[in-house]
């Protein structure tokens, strides 16, 4: 036995509420994130996954009391990410009850800061986000890409991730921004460029339609874990059908 | 009523290790602490740790905490827990090397990464328990608990539980009053609350 297959719901949380669009259009109100935090944990979630989308200056105690709910109400991890720019936030996010927290920004723009977290805070909870997009037709190419694919950063994503490995990434979520809300299913072929070059965890996320989806992000992408919003939020599917799923092809879920 | 004096040094996660244990003892007074007023009349001693562990090794002696720890250890029932772990122990490769205070046998190193053994081990794997003893009191043997962690312990004399990831290593230990894991209780779900609700009754013997 080694270590089993996790499967996270992702929370996007605007201003106290779980929010969920389709290429950031037509937000839906998906509940109240403790109530949402718990339900996923009562089905089997394996983590919780927290995102604070609006993450200005203003929100952030709204966001440290929003963890601080959930984390009194659900004993699964959680990481929380959303405009982390600095060492202050983290241990602020770590004292309100997030287990980890995921760096993204701020990571492209100053990569030092990853370095900094991870030996004042260790690697096991710093999760770095990587934001993918396409480069080329052959779809074998991917930069990263920041503001929700506003700003190219002319970052090769494969040599990024190595770069985040040598600096003390823990964890490496990984996002399609090419599928992320189109139901599509995974970039695989993303999700193995990263996952065959480092010996981090992968998370692969951004682009679930189906159970099979989940399925084909761990057995063709080689992710460590999938991440899923909206199938989850409007209970299309639930997490424990998701772990059936998951069971049925022979990959190691938690009980 | 029982004070369980959860070793408040700066670091880590104290907020989810205070939280599981109200919800499982809600009469019990749960004091996330630094006074060494606390620690001294408390019955029972929680220490955790997140981060690197120089920092918490550290922060302990910065604070002066450590000789009133070790002291409160010695006696009282103890639940060390993730890095707080492996400063028991003798001593850790993390850092180019530190030293543990040697409470329990065994040495911490560095977990060996392959392309299907990832690094830190993070998520859920499965404690076998490797003898009887009053905290795995109703928790199923080969359990699934919360890992995370790039460092581990791979051979103890006081081993009680353990976990394979590529190899097998040290998840739980055990001494007389202390009881120690690698994973996190606080993060297990429901064997997790199990777990606490065990420690809170645990005489320490």
């Amino acid at each position: 036995m080694t270590v089993a297959k996790r499967i996270i719901p992702c929370l996007d949380v605007d201003n106290g509420r779980v929010v969920k669009g389709v290429n950031f259009l037509n937000i839906r109100d998906a509940g109240d994130p403790s109530e949402v935090a718990r339900r996923y944990d009562l089905e089997g979630a394996d983590e919780i996954t927290m995102l604070d989308i609006t993450a200005s200056h203003e929100s952030r105690a709204t966001t440290y009391q929003t963890v601080e709910k959930i984390a009194s109400e659900v004993f699964i991890p959680l990481t929380v990410g959303g405009g982390v720019r600095s060492l202050d936030d983290i241990k602020n996010l770590l004292r309100s009850g997030a287990d980890k927290v995921s760096i993204n920004t701020a990571a492209v723009e100053n990569p030092e800061f990853v370095k900094a977290a991870s030996e004042k805070f260790g690697s096991q909870c710093i999760v770095v986000a990587i934001d993918a997009k396409s480069i080329n037709k052959n779809g074998d190419k991917y930069e990263v890409v920041t503001y929700g694919g506003r700003n190219k950063t002319g970052l090769d994503v494969v040599e990024w991730a190595k770069k985040l490995e040598d600096f003390g990434a823990g964890e490496i979520l990984l996002t399609s921004m090419d599928r992320d809300g189109t139901k599509e299913g995974f970039d695989n072929q993303l999700t193995k460029a990263v996952s065959s070059s480092i010996n981090l965890p992968v998370i692969a996320s951004g682009g679930v339609g189906s159970l099979q989806d989940l399925v084909d992000g761990i057995l063709k992408g080689g992710a460590e874990a999938v991440l899923a919003a909206s199938i989850f939020h409007f209970s299309e599917y639930s997490i424990k059908e998701a772990k059936e799923a998951l069971r049925l092809a022979k990959i190691a879920v938690r009980d | 009523m029982n004070t369980i004096a959860v070793i408040d040094y700066g670091m880590g996660n104290l907020h989810s290790v205070s939280k599981a244990l109200k919800k499982v003892s809600p009469s019990d007074q749960i004091l996330v602490t630094s006074k060494k007023s606390e620690i001294e009349n408390s019955d029972k001693i929680v220490l955790p740790g997140v981060g690197a562990i120089k920092d918490c090794m550290e922060a302990l002696s910065n604070n002066n905490l450590d000789q009133v720890v070790l002291r409160n250890m010695a006696e009282k029932p103890t639940l060390a827990i993730c890095v707080g772990m492996q400063m028991l122990l003798e001593s850790s490769e993390e850092n180019n090397g530190i030293n543990g205070f040697n409470l329990l046998e065994g040495k911490v190193r560095r977990i060996s990464s392959t392309s299907t053994v990832k690094v830190p081990h993070m998520g859920w794997n499965q404690v076998l328990q490797k003898s009887d003893h009053y905290l795995w009191t109703d928790i199923p043997n080969n359990s699934f608990f919360y890992f995370v962690h790039g460092y581990a312990c791979d051979s103890s004399v006081d081993a009680i539980g353990t976990t394979c990831h590529g190899s097998e290593f040290i998840s739980a230990l055990a001494k007389k009053n202390i009881f120690a894991v690698q994973f996190h209780p606080e993060k297990s779900q429901k064997v997790g609350l199990q777990f606490y609700k065990n420690f809170i009754s645990w005489k320490g013997n």
